[in-house]
């Protein structure tokens, strides 16, 4: 189809709006974008004078291919899914928060802190629902100054929360270049080792930690919380429709900030289990992004919290992948991000075809 | 064809007794190509067919409109009117059929291609850009290239437009100042200007108060007597007898007939439109003995209500008024005079900046919406789809909008499954709401269904004040019926109705009491049975005597 | 590492590699080379001449010669921002929002230097920046304009793909100092001015037309008949629609215009104020110049004091650490991201947005069949 006739309707394609997109063809858009995505990925690559087939097998062999390769993709899932939800319940609300990235930093900031200064003598079993706690409150924190921006000022939460990332980041760089340096590090940037307390529990000798079953627990409570409960309704309600959600009586200011601030505190949570669960220290650089890859996590599974786990696991292995071409290639992991923007092009093209129906117009 | 001389009407000189009567005009007006010999007819449509994805919105019409003739085109709602006259407009392209202006094969690709065949059309939501000037707003339809705007030159010729033809409108005006008569004669004068031959109405007269409706009408006839062709839509058959050379009338998409004044009648046209008898189109609703019910104590009780609207500026100032249970108290007025206001005022979606708000004597002034419904206020807002309804959701998510938080609907902070099928399904069984299930999108159902479950939903709790604006706009005569039952039993039932809307038919047949709203205040009450339109019409253009009013409850 | 959208703070990727190269200093030390290393590829015209190499106090800052300075530092500075704010302008003025701007600049960032390393020439740079940002912006006006998609989302699309497909082709470039760039050209005459002219005319050539961009856009849009027709389109497209005009059509030349222009801003970093390519270079300014288009009400010459403004946080921010005002670089590195913040909360308060007059129709999509 030619953009041309696709921009206007009036030529010989029509674009019919469709009342209601089936279930089915919505999935085969998602499966299609992805595969599209891959082919179109690998035209750039081959332009770029790359073997895209090298490029794809030795990606996916890095993350798919042996035991050691899933597990270290079940390891970035558990930021991608977490992250993930916190965008897919923000968007719900057409509250776009772009924030996650800074919302995980500040989760990991308190954690730390929590961990290495407060009580940093407490037992396991009293450390890990602390710092669980102290993660939720400081992404939580981060996700609420832009809602409540936005509640009350109506300043566009996308901006705010986007600024917001490279003032966490920015801070997170000063403690640990400065007051929370570790002085036995040689000044390399990065905190001290957490107490051993703080450590997530890991699956075996593997790398994935506990901070997967908080995923797959926040997915299986937001599933229920957005199809069965009252708040859930609201969200939807607000998100469709937020006029509406005003004549029922709807309390929309505050539901703008608490959204915003549950958004921000599961991608906290995220910014925890990096921490107690890899790197058990804060340190630069702790996300390489995996809050702008929550957007397309939460995109590509139609902001569902179910969807969004399967997608975490395929995102975390082009992420994992990424970082395999970089080590046996030497090519840049930016393949990756790269390829998860046209993912969501084709995505977004996509839903044209479940949107509205392309008829042909006998010419006049 | 008479002489008309009115205000605001076109001021027909002497060279309407000539072929060509504005030629002599500096105007970029061209006179309409009327050549008596060769009657061919201005606008002639074959074989048109439209469909919007399922629905077929004309099916294989034919339309003819000649020169210097006012030719009606009457249906119901969703009757394919405006879709005909939008493919005259260019705005759409039919599926199939053919179309020739003044005789010659025209291909309408695009409002310009019409534009530049001489076809100008008045939509219903008048297409002008509101921060622009009338001026600018011309500009924008010219089909010039260059780069500069000449707004000075266009000013002095619309200037001498709208003097030359009565029209009254500063060309330096912004249209978001103008009342909405005004916008419609800036929209008349920029298709003047742009030299339409071939002038289209959409309902233009729905808008207007009976004496800017009367005055319109007389400027249409005008414009026919100097041999512009004028299509005239409408479904109010009184206008159409009134004003029409010929009526075409539509139903289903379909031209059922087409037909003079002088050989028809009410009844015949309003049983073509519908395909059957309809009592209540058919008779003069006013006359209809209103059976009156024992009415009680003040339910709603305004009093000095003064609220901003969208613009910040004052909307409402200084609003008297009760209802009382078993009473209907209808709000007349041109739109934009504070109706959406004072519905939205009274339901809680707007804020009071001054005065007060008791229902059942509680002091509710600037509580939250939710605590108003809590107090019994049911709302029928103005667009349903934009406020009262989610056409993205299913009809059961739609169902318990009003009552999801309180018991049965919900336990704890869960919503009751079981409990809000049963609710949807009763709506839908109740109320006559025509939809596959209760899983259905919302979207899919037609206005008409849409609002019956709106309605449904709203009147669930027995209200004590149901809030309803405009509530048949866009519905069919079936669900029109429903809607004007269920009120009534409402009422019937000792309920307070504060009815809103802008079709004076409606409000005499169902109020019994008309309140007449003009720049925020009210110009005027009297009992609904025996009031005279036209004393309602002249309130409704603000003529009257105000100070009388002031101070008076009404 | 997977990097997206700008992750590197405002003083971009040297700041970093000073100090990583120098672990055991203190952030002081850090924050003076992270300066220094910037003074060997900073190439802008108003350069650090008024700065001595000793530690500056308060009274040196506020002298004149300082002052002025710091505002052609502004100017110099702010150009990038203002290009990309004058492409969203007039995207946001169709009724289009474009989120990309970011993914754009960087992508014309990468373009522009790898152009002028390839062929000797900044002023190819330059061109070759403004075709990819179209190139880049099509696609937005292809799914937005034309398919109808949620142009938010789009937008965010692309400014990830743009993050990712610049860093993965400008893999070869990093560090590469382009042969040529915008340097300093004083206008004869108007440079002599006193004040104003070291302000506004001893700049680069890239700082004199986005000064002509901003003065021919507010005559485009207030005064001729495509700048009526770019007004309608974004408040009332079916009125525009309706007298003729094919709005489909205007809205997606206006937003691959305005991504050519945001392409242009990206090269005016890597061809102007900082020379050669790093990844995620901008940092944020596209972001910030998105932010900026509320506050300049949508009018290119307030875009400009806007731009400005945030050149001058920029200058501002870097002066006050070689004059070792005692504030960790970090925090002074947040100024723009804080102050942007502040600046999109006082313009956009619901009463002022009323009065700013954002175009009615933004991040609608027009559909015409929807409204029958």
């Amino acid at each position: 189809m030619s953009s041309r006739s696709a921009i206007s309707p009036s030529r010989r394609l029509r674009i019919e709006r469709v009342p209601s997109p089936s279930r089915s063809a919505t999935a085969v858009v998602s499966a299609l974008s992805f595969v599209l995505a891959l082919l179109c990925g690998g035209i750039i690559l081959f332009l770029a004078g790359e073997n895209p087939i090298q490029i794809y097998g030795s990606m996916f062999s890095g993350a798919l291919g042996d035991w050691n390769g899933v597990a270290e993709t079940l390891v970035k899932t558990t930021p991608l899914l977490l992250a993930g939800l916190g965008v897919a319940v923000a968007f719900r609300m057409q509250l776009w928060n772009i924030g996650a990235e800074g919302q995980l930093y500040l989760g990991a900031i308190f954690a730390t802190g929590v961990a290495l200064f407060l009580i940093p003598g407490a037992p396991g079993w009293v450390m890990v629902p602390i710092i669980v706690v102290a993660s939720l409150l400081g992404g939580g924190l981060w996700g609420l100054i832009p809602g409540a921006l936005r509640a009350w000022f109506g300043a566009s939460e996308i901006i705010t929360s986007l600024m917001l990332n490279y003032v966490a980041i920015l801070f997170s760089e000063y403690l640990v270049h400065g007051p929370w340096r570790d002085p036995q590090a040689f000044g390399f940037p990065g905190t001290p080792s957490l107490p051993a307390s703080a450590w997530l529990p890991n699956w075996g000798a593997t790398r994935v930690h506990l901070g997967l079953f908080f995923g797959l627990i926040a997915a299986l409570v937001l599933w229920v919380m957005l199809r069965r409960t009252r708040w859930g309704y609201e969200i939807g309600v607000m998100g469709e429709n937020p006029r509406a959600a005003l004549y029922a009586g709807m309390p929309t200011k505050r539901t703008i900030v608490l959204v915003m601030a549950l958004s921000g505190a599961l991608a906290g949570l995220a910014g925890m289990s990096e921490v107690a669960g890899i790197g058990h220290q804060l340190q630069r650089n702790l996300s390489p992004g995996y809050g702008y890859a929550a957007i397309i996590v939460a995109w590509l599974a139609r902001l569902h919290p179910l969807g969004a786990v399967l997608v975490a696991f395929l995102l975390a292995a082009l992420t994992v992948g990424g970082d395999q071409i970089q080590m046996s290639l030497g090519l840049p992991a930016a393949i990756a991000p790269m390829l998860q923007g046209t993912i969501l092009f084709f995505l977004l093209g996509g839903d044209v075809l479940t949107r509205y129906r392309i008829t042909r117009v006998p010419g006049t | 064809m008479e002489h008309i001389r009115a205000p605001n009407s076109l001021e027909l000189g002497p060279g309407m007794k000539d072929r060509h009567p504005i030629t002599h005009h500096p105007s970029p007006i061209t006179p309409p190509s009327h050549h008596p010999v060769t009657p061919s007819p201005a606008v002639a449509m074959r074989g048109i067919s439209k469909r919007f994805g399922s629905v077929v919105a004309n099916d294989r019409v034919d339309f003819e409109a000649s020169w210097g003739e006012v030719h009606a085109l009457v249906g119901e709602n969703g009757a394919g009117k405006s879709t005909l006259m939008s493919i005259l407009a260019g705005l759409y392209r039919p599926d199939s059929g053919e179309v020739e202006i003044d005789g010659a094969p025209a291909r309408l690709r695009s409002p310009r291609d019409a534009i530049a065949r001489g076809i100008g059309m008045v939509y219903q939501h008048f297409m002008l850009v509101e921060p622009f000037t009338v001026t600018e707003n011309v500009v924008l339809g010219e089909q010039r290239s260059g780069v500069d705007l000449e707004l000075g030159r266009v000013e002095r010729e619309l200037a001498g437009l709208s003097e030359k033809y009565g029209l009254g409108i500063d060309p330096r005006a912004r249209i978001w100042q103008l009342s909405v008569g005004e916008q419609q004669r800036v929209e008349i004068l920029r298709l003047l200007y742009l030299g339409a031959r071939i002038l289209v109405f959409d309902e233009p007269t729905a808008v207007l108060t009976p004496q800017e409706a009367r005055s319109l009408l007389q400027t249409l006839r005008g414009m026919a007597a100097q041999g512009f062709s004028v299509v005239f839509i409408s479904h109010k058959l009184d206008e159409v007898l009134e004003v029409a050379d010929r009526i075409s009338v539509l139903r289903r998409g379909e031209i059922v007939a087409t037909t003079r004044p002088a050989e028809t009648d009410r009844r015949t046209l309003a049983r073509l439109m519908v395909g059957r008898e309809l009592a209540e189109v058919v008779e003069q609703p006013a006359s209809e003995p209103h059976e009156p019910v024992a009415q009680g104590d003040a339910v709603l009780e305004v009093r000095g209500l003064y609220a901003l609207g969208e613009k910040g500026l004052p909307a409402l100032r200084g609003i008297d008024l009760d209802v009382r249970t078993g009473e209907t108290l209808g709000i007349a007025g041109v739109a934009g005079n504070g109706q959406r206001e004072l519905a939205e005022t009274v339901t809680g979606l707007r804020s009071v900046t001054d005065g007060s708000l008791r229902i059942d004597g509680k002091e509710l002034t600037n509580r939250p919406a939710a605590e108003i419904a809590r107090a019994g206020v049911a709302h029928i807002p103005e667009d349903r789809l934009a406020t009262g309804l989610i056409g993205g959701m299913d009809l059961s998510e739609n169902a318990i909008l009003r009552g999801y938080a309180r018991p049965p609907l919900c336990s704890g902070p869960f919503l009751a499954s079981k409990a809000v099928a049963s609710f949807t399904d009763r709506l839908i069984a109740d109320h006559d709401v025509k939809t596959p299930g209760r899983w259905a999108k919302l979207r899919t159902l037609s206005g008409g269904n849409q609002q019956k479950l709106l309605l449904g939903r709203e009147l669930a709790g027995e209200p004590r004040l149901i809030v309803a604006v405009h509530p048949t706009r866009g519905v069919d005569v079936g669900a029109t019926e429903a809607i004007h039952q269920a009120l009534r039993d409402q009422r019937a039932r000792g309920a307070a109705i504060l009815l809103i809307s802008e079709d004076l038919d409606e409000l005499l047949a169902l109020s019994d009491r008309i309140v007449v709203l003009f720049d925020g205040r009210v110009m005027g009450a009297m009992p609904a049975s025996g009031a005279d339109p036209e004393e309602i019409g002249l309130l409704m253009a603000g003529i009257g005597n105000r100070e009388s009013e002031v101070g008076t409850r009404v | 590492m997977l990097c997206i959208a700008g992750l590197k703070n405002w003083s971009g990727a040297s700041a970093n590699r000073a100090t990583e190269a120098s672990p055991l200093r203190s952030d002081k030390q850090a924050s003076r080379s992270a300066h220094d290393s910037r003074l060997t590829t900073h190439d802008s015209p108003c350069r650090l001449s008024v700065l001595p190499s000793r530690r500056l106090d308060m009274t040196d800052i506020l002298t004149p010669a300082f002052l002025i300075s710091v505002l052609a530092a502004a100017v110099a500075a702010g150009t990038a921002i203002l290009f990309a704010c004058l492409g969203e302008l007039i995207t946001e003025r169709a009724g289009v929002l474009n989120l990309g701007i970011e993914g754009i600049m960087l992508v014309g960032a990468l373009s522009g230097a790898g152009a002028c390393i390839w062929s000797g020439s900044a002023w190819v740079g330059a061109v070759v920046a403004l075709a990819a940002g179209a190139s880049m912006a099509a696609v937005h006006a292809l799914l937005c304009v034309g398919l109808r998609a949620n142009q938010v989302v789009s937008g965010l699309a692309l400014t990830i793909f743009g993050a990712g497909l610049s860093a993965f082709l400008g893999r070869d470039i990093v560090g590469v100092p382009p042969p040529s760039a915008f340097r300093r050209i004083d206008i004869p005459v108007l440079a002599e001015i006193p004040v104003l002219g070291r302000i506004l005319f001893q700049q680069s050539a890239l700082v004199y037309i986005s000064i002509a961009l901003v003065v021919f856009l507010w005559w485009y849009i207030y005064r001729t008949r495509a700048g009526l027709r770019l007004r309608a389109i974004g408040e009332r497209p079916e009125a525009a629609d309706a007298m003729g005009i094919d709005v489909a059509r205007l809205r997606a030349l206006y937003v691959i215009a305005g991504g050519a222009l945001a392409g242009l801003g990206g090269a005016a970093i890597s061809l102007g104020t900082n020379p050669g390519w790093t990844e995620g270079m901008t940092a944020g300014r596209g972001w910030i110049a998105v932010a900026l288009v509320i506050f300049a009400a949508w009018n290119p010459a307030r875009a400009a004091v806007g731009a400005y403004l945030f050149g001058g946080v920029e200058a501002g921010q870097f002066r006050l650490q070689t004059a070792g005002v005692d504030i960790s670089p970090f925090f002074l590195n947040m100024l723009p991201y804080l102050f942007t913040i502040l600046v999109l909360v006082l313009s956009t308060r619901e009463a002022t947005r009323r009065l700013l007059g954002a175009p009615a129709a933004l991040g609608r999509a027009y559909v015409r069949e929807d409204r029958g």
